[in-house]
């Protein structure tokens, strides 16, 4: 490729990376609150993310069964996405409930949660290849968003799918900021993350408060599943996997725990990976985002923005 | 460690065990799911050095047992024209694969243990990757395609065909292995490795140099990982990327859980479970990923320091303060 032809595909590659990227920022979101609330990576959260794809497909495969009249994104999109984090958090709240809580309830520190948390992550991928088959599912997503809905902007088409994806996740992480911010439960949610033992002596309910952020990180990521399904239109049960790595390296790129640093981590991220598809090989797209978690792990591990973890747990 | 004459006289009883087997049961089935549980509980061994001794998660240990695969297939087969003998082969591979354990473990040295965990991982898939698009622009792994006609291991004239020669080569090894790493286990690397186990900060406070202690734990266990990799491409007679994915660093990392980090008989137990009971449990193959994912959720929960470990109860003698698995689990 000459780079004149590399210059003209640039902003479409662009523009595909950004829209990625706040989409990975959206799933970034569930690790880094978790890891702020517990110290723990939730290694299921991929599958989570997985699951929340394969409820919106089923939403939007039961209505064309039903051969429902006048489907339009603006009361489909919102069904399916509702669906799917509805599902999503209640499953996240399940594994927290059985699969992290008797470990952090003993006090066990790092590698048991872990562990315990990749093996959720193999539960779940293979409880869904066992009952959904390991074949992928189509999201007709060109029956929600047809072709022709597309602007131009600059010698750059950018779909209506593309923009209302954007727009949806920025959407939810601004409501997540809100929720954080301004409610009771964003302040709880503060408190226990700060310091767990004060959070509960001035009368949190901190398993409550865990409970719910298991909740909201998984919602995010389910509502992620859905967005990614309707962009790529295919899913299967492995899809979890890596997107889980990239929106986990998202997290850890913005500062883990830090739930802006998850955003522009993501953001970024979607931008480098669109940058290597156009001057290195797609076929390592995937060693470019490993290689950058990798590198950001070794060389400044707080992350663009600084983790925001208490002194205590630095070591 | 805990019970050194039961431990010894268990080993002694099970190696008898393992050579007679073959001989009073003929069966080449077996015999070859024997020779996959050898050359597993090697892999296994060699990941309890990084996981069980010194403490440190690592879950991308398939990428040595790749590297290890791809090596040897590079110096025994036709893809490259080279042909070194069998032992030849073996050391070499070995050795590099012990290098580029130092080569992935150098910039892990300060993590802490669950970033530790993703860095590995990233290897791990990186690995995964660099081995399937590694035919282009110039052809080194052949891609997708993989490596064949591996050559069979063969020394002084005798060259290993059947199932059973390849049981008591990988059966001789793994009881290196195993000598290995007792004799390991007991020496001064052993202990240092322990003590950064326990409590890293300590541990330095103490003496011990723990980046050069780690290094040493991620060489051992990389170049075991050599070892069951020479022995995988030589057997198999080719070797595929997707014999390495993620899955399988997660199959190993839970033969050493299952039977007990730093426990080494429990680590071939643990191998030979999970090596057998699929055999055992054919019909169920599908559900086999789903029963391993379960295992590792319930084991944490209930029994975090495995099967046959005896370390639980000692920490709980000792300070029953303490949650008995804080110790095990390196912090640092």
């Amino acid at each position: 490729m000459s780079w004149a032809d590399i210059l003209q595909i640039l902003p479409q590659q662009l523009v595909f990376g950004l829209a990625l990227g706040t989409v990975y920022g959206l799933i970034a979101l569930g690790y880094t609150m978790v890891y702020g609330i517990l110290f723990m990576i939730n290694f299921a959260h991929g599958e989570i993310f997985m699951i929340g794809a394969y409820l919106g497909w089923w939403v939007f495969a039961l209505l064309l069964q039903a051969k429902v009249g006048g489907l339009h994104p603006a009361w489909v999109l919102p069904l399916m996405l509702v669906h799917a984090m509805v599902g999503a958090g209640i499953l996240g709240v399940c594994l927290e409930r059985f699969a992290y809580r008797p470990l952090y309830l003993r006090g066990a520190t790092r590698l048991g949660p872990l562990i315990s948390a990749v093996g959720a992550s193999i539960f779940l991928q293979n409880a869904v290849m066992l009952t959904q088959g390991a074949r992928m599912k189509v999201y007709m997503t060109s029956l929600l968003f047809p072709w022709s809905w597309r602007i131009q902007v600059a010698g750059v088409s950018i779909s209506a799918l593309v923009l209302v994806m954007t727009a949806s996740a920025i959407l939810m992480m601004w409501g997540l900021h809100l929720l954080v911010q301004r409610t009771t439960l964003g302040r709880s949610i503060r408190a226990v993350a700060e310091d767990r033992e004060m959070a509960a002596i001035m009368g949190v309910n901190v398993r409550r408060v865990i409970a719910a952020t298991f909740f909201l990180g998984s919602a995010l990521g389910g509502a992620g599943g859905v967005l990614v399904g309707l962009y790529y239109t295919q899913i299967d049960f492995f899809m979890g996997y890596s997107a889980g790595l990239k929106a986990f390296t998202a997290a850890v790129l913005g500062g883990i725990g830090n739930i802006h640093g998850a955003m522009l981590g993501g953001i970024v991220l979607g931008l480098v990976e669109s940058l290597a598809v156009t001057f290195i090989n797609p076929a390592y797209k995937d060693v470019v985002a490993f290689a950058i978690l990798i590198l950001t792990l070794v060389f400044r591990p707080s992350g663009i923005l600084g983790e925001s973890v208490p002194e205590s747990e630095k070591v | 460690m805990t019970a050194p004459g039961w431990e010894r006289r268990a080993a002694w009883g099970l190696g008898v065990l393992a050579v007679v087997a073959p001989i009073v049961a003929p069966n080449d089935y077996w015999i070859g799911v024997m020779a996959r549980i050898c050359l597993y509980a090697t892999l296994a061994l060699g990941l309890n050095i990084v996981v069980g001794f010194a403490g440190l998660l690592d879950l991308g240990y398939v990428a040595f047992f790749g590297i290890g695969s791809y090596v040897y297939a590079f110096l025994a087969s036709p893809h490259f024209d080279v042909h070194l003998p069998f032992p030849l082969a073996l050391l070499v591979t070995t050795v590099v694969t012990g290098i580029s354990g130092i080569l992935i473990g150098a910039p892990t040295l300060r993590l802490r243990g669950d970033y530790l965990a993703i860095v590995t991982l990233g290897f791990g898939e990186i690995t995964y990757l660099l081995l399937i698009n590694g035919d282009r622009p110039i052809n080194i792994t052949n891609g997708t395609n993989g490596i064949l006609s591996i050559d069979r291991p063969a020394l002084a004239g005798l060259v290993a065909t059947r199932n059973m020669d390849y049981y008591y080569l990988f059966l001789l090894f793994l009881g290196l292995t195993l000598l290995v790493s007792v004799r390991l286990r007991d020496s001064r690397i052993g202990w240092a490795w322990q003590a950064i186990r326990e409590d890293e900060l300590a541990a330095r406070a103490m003496g011990i140099n723990t980046t050069v202690a780690k290094l040493q734990a991620f060489a051992m266990g990389a170049s075991f990982a050599g070892i069951g990799g020479s022995f995988l491409a030589s057997w198999q007679r080719s070797v595929f990327p997707e014999n390495f994915l993620f899955t399988e660093s997660i199959n190993i990392l839970a033969m050493v859980i299952l039977g007990g980090a730093g426990n080494l008989l429990g680590v071939v137990l643990g191998a030979t479970l999970l090596v057998a009971l699929p055999e055992v449990f054919r019909e169920f193959q599908a559900y086999r990923l789903l029963v391993f994912g379960l295992l590792l959720m319930v084991l944490m929960i209930f029994r975090p320091q495995g099967l046959l470990s005896f370390q639980g109860r000692r920490e709980a003698e000792s300070d029953t303060a303490e949650a008995p698995d804080e110790v095990t689990e390196a912090r640092a």
